[in-house]
């Protein structure tokens, strides 16, 4: 038995062998992120006459484990914009971290409260088309040094003409918009639900706060059916000219399984 | 042959506590043209007088666009100005990269206020020899910055450096409540009354040495507004704006002002 300190806590050679030192190797290229570890899934957002809405639920997986059940994965930023992140939950909450900084930043530099009253207090703050900007170039610009982000982030809220305003951008910088957008499997099973309410800005800008809102928790309910990485627990945000309004702890109500009885060619059964 | 041992850098204090090399600077500044800059509500204006180093040379530049929403007005060393042109060239080209918006105009100005100040307390630099008057529009509408090579930078109504501006300035005081609802040719025309006050006798504003830079915001019908790009106009272009504030005495400064008007007009130091 191997008792020199260098060995203590490791697993012993005689019985599983040598000791893999690969681990250790402080030399050859940076591996940084270069896969997600524990993920967030689908973020959804759909605009309306007023604003836009923005949903995701509270989990965060470990593979397929369901791990933590309590993770926010919307943030208000300068309560203009809102964001909302999928995918890796570290890189999560480095952005998170970094747009703190930034909205303290901003709030320093565009202190208009003492000013005349005639100038809104967010004058001249960053919008939500300025944020998605910058958190483009931002991601691009880690894929480029191959050390990407592991996210697709939603950005939601107005844009310079005070109209309403969603985008998204993914771990390689693409970016694109639309008048509903849903990341992961949302882009598979709630992206149709959401297109056939507004499938164009035009049908968007009908929309009332209140559909918008009762489409995009139906979604989340659909989401929780068929996505098996995800949780009935969900935050909300709803941004318009006024704020953002931001609710963690929706629970998704009158949930019916008994579709999941019909359903076969996985799972346990035997038949 | 020393004036005193208290100005070789620009580190040292004087027992009065004074730093020289930073007042010298400051009298760099006086030795250039007078420049002019007003804002009102809806437009930033800056008019300046070119000075011709001999009869057959052409005039020196005195009005510099930054970008769309901004431009500089610049009296001093030309040199040092280009420095700080390019500087801010780059700053609000980088911005609009990296936020798709204009730069706001006074997070432009505190970054050279920032720059000019390290040079005034680091062994073996000196202060930057030029003032500059920035004008410039953003989401907060027209503003008109002074920036001194002190790294001092203050927001301004209206305002006049360079060679014998007190006189200028004087003009600017006695009227400065009508400036805030002034349109763009009034602003101008006040700017153009200004310059002429701080002329020396017999000399008198000509398409030559005459500079008009505008930039403002423009309201369109439907209530929207953009920013109308700063614009320098010369020669031809100014010739309606000199000829219409060619005959008006009204101005007519005081006698108090003979101890700016004995400043001596350099020849080497400027424009």
């Amino acid at each position: 038995m191997d008792h020199r300190p260098q060995a203590w806590g490791r697993p012993r050679d005689d019985v599983y062998g040598a000791y893999d030192a690969s681990y250790l190797h402080t030399n050859g290229p940076k591996t940084a992120t270069q896969s997600p570890i524990v993920t967030g899934t689908s973020v959804i957002a759909l605009k309306f006459k007023d604003g836009v809405v923005m949903a995701a639920d509270n989990l965060a997986s470990y593979g397929s484990l369901a791990r933590f059940t309590d993770v926010k994965r919307l943030r208000p930023f300068l309560s203009t914009s809102v964001v909302g992140f999928g995918g890796d939950v570290s890189d999560m909450q480095f952005l998170d971290r970094h747009l703190t900084e930034l909205a303290i930043d901003e709030a320093y530099e565009h202190d208009n409260t003492s000013s005349s009253s005639e100038t809104p207090a967010t004058a001249g703050q960053l919008n939500a088309a300025n944020l998605h900007k910058y958190l483009s170039k931002l991601m691009y610009r880690r894929r480029n040094s191959f050390d990407p982000l592991w996210n697709q982030i939603l950005v939601a809220g107005f844009d310079s003409s005070s109209t309403p305003f969603l985008a998204s951008v993914d771990l390689r910088g693409t970016t694109f918009t639309s008048p509903s957008l849903a990341s992961g499997f949302g882009a598979m099973l709630a992206q149709p639900i959401m297109r056939r309410h507004a499938a164009t800005e035009e049908d968007a800008a009908k929309l009332t706060r209140d559909e918008a809102v009762a489409i995009v928790r139906e979604c989340m309910k659909v989401l929780f059916y068929r996505d098996a990485r995800s949780l009935d627990k969900y935050s909300i945000a709803v941004v318009t000219r006024d704020g953002v309004e931001l609710s963690e702890e929706e629970q998704l109500e009158k949930q019916s399984w008994a579709f999941a009885e019909r359903i076969r060619g996985y799972g346990t059964q035997t038949v | 042959m020393f004036r005193n041992n208290y100005d070789n850098d620009s580190v040292t204090f004087s027992p009065q506590g004074r730093i020289f090399q930073v007042e010298y600077a400051a009298e760099a500044v006086k030795q250039g043209s007078v420049v002019v800059g007003i804002a009102s509500k809806t437009h930033a204006v800056l008019v300046a007088i070119k000075r011709n180093a001999e009869e057959l040379s052409s005039y020196q530049k005195k009005l510099f666009p930054i970008d769309e929403h901004v431009g500089i007005a610049i009296a001093g060393l030309t040199s040092d100005a280009r420095v700080l042109s390019n500087f801010m060239k780059q700053q609000c080209l980088g911005h609009r990269l990296t936020y798709g918006r204009n730069m706001p105009v006074r997070t432009l100005v505190d970054m050279i206020g920032s720059k000019a100040q390290i040079n005034t307390q680091h062994y073996g630099k000196r202060p930057y020899g030029v003032g500059l008057l920035v004008a410039g529009v953003d989401e907060t509408g027209p503003h008109l910055f002074e920036f001194q090579p002190s790294g001092m930078t203050e927001e301004m109504v209206a305002f006049a450096i360079g060679a014998r501006s007190q006189m200028a300035r004087t003009y600017l005081e006695k009227n400065l409540e009508s400036f805030a609802a002034c349109g763009r040719e009034e602003l101008i025309r006040h700017g153009l009354r200004a310059l002429k006050e701080s002329l020396v006798q017999d000399r008198e504003l000509t398409v030559d040495n005459t500079s008009v830079g505008v930039t403002g915001t423009a309201t369109a019908k439907d209530g929207s507004t953009s920013v109308e790009p700063f614009q320098v106009f010369d020669q031809q272009d100014v010739a309606a704006w000199i000829e219409s504030v060619a005959d008006d005495k009204e101005a007519g400064a005081g006698e108090g002002e003979a101890a700016a008007a004995a400043e001596g007009e350099g020849m080497e130091v400027d424009p």
